[in-house]
């Protein structure tokens, strides 16, 4: 049986390359996916923590949660397409609509 | 083999993540991201959780990655992506950088005095089934008018008016 460390240090490394991506990353796309990553960094800690705990539940909550992100994957793709309808890119410093 | 396994799983992950973040074509992301989101499944399924493995696998590398690769072919640019910093944004996130990298390393020792249980749960489909319909079942059924919503949602935002 693999200890759990390893794999709570492998869904940190994770979540912060999901960080790192959706920080220097330009367009709205790919800072989506690495949301995507980070989300499923969160993932494999909650799967570790039901397996140390030795209860299901955990297991249930990560179900959730990828429901969840399944429709969020949903409207932030639907938004992202309206952007690109409008503004005609998808880079994101060129949202600037807000900007003073 | 275990060991094997994971490491494998693990260096193939952080890889496809890596290759992610170098490559600049939108469509090569999303097949690096489809490679993340499979090994994913195979850890968890390491995790002794194999309904949450086929699910990921179903799910998130099949639905939620070629509605991903749909919106890439959809939008489809070109052109080149411009590196401009702010001068604030340079001052500010190192800081904000080493704040996050403290937190994680603190909570990185506290992973390494876990308490370790011994008996191995049999979660399998049944379970998380049973569970589903009986502990969490205003969750699931809350979950199912969320789905709804965002359906109706995705297809309210992205449907084009008719010009009268």
């Amino acid at each position: 049986m693999i200890p759990a460390n390893y794999f709570l240090i492998l869904s940190v490394v994770l979540f912060v390359l999901g960080a790192i991506a959706f920080f220097i990353k330009r367009d709205l796309i790919t800072m989506f996916m690495s949301v995507e990553i980070m989300l499923n960094a969160a993932n494999l800690a909650f799967i570790t923590f039901a397996r140390s705990a030795s209860s299901p539940d955990g297991q249930i909550i990560v179900f959730f949660i990828i429901t969840v992100a399944a429709a969020e994957a949903a409207v932030g793709l639907a938004i992202i397409l309206l952007i690109f309808r409008q503004k005609k890119t998808i880079k994101s410093e060129d949202m600037k609509l807000m900007k003073g | 083999m275990g060991y094997f396994l994971f490491f494998l799983l693990a260096v193939m992950t952080v890889g496809a993540v890596l290759g992610m973040i170098i490559s600049k074509n939108q469509a090569y992301n999303a097949i690096f991201l489809i490679l993340a989101f499979a090994c994913m499944g195979g850890l968890f399924a390491l995790l002794e959780a194999p309904f949450i493995a086929v699910v990921q696998i179903i799910i998130y590398a099949g639905a939620i990655m070629v509605l991903f690769i749909f919106v890439v072919m959809m939008i489809n640019v070109h052109s080149g992506i411009s590196a401009e910093k702010k001068k604030w944004i340079i001052y500010l996130s190192p800081v904000l950088a080493v704040i996050l990298i403290i937190e994680l390393i603190l909570s990185i020792k506290g992973a390494f005095s876990l308490p370790v249980s011994t008996e191995i749960i049999k979660a399998g489909p049944t379970d998380l089934g049973r569970l589903l319909f009986t502990k969490y079942l205003y969750h699931f059924e809350i979950t199912s008018i969320l789905i709804i919503a965002a359906l109706v949602g995705a297809i309210v935002l992205v449907k084009k008016k008719e010009k009268k």
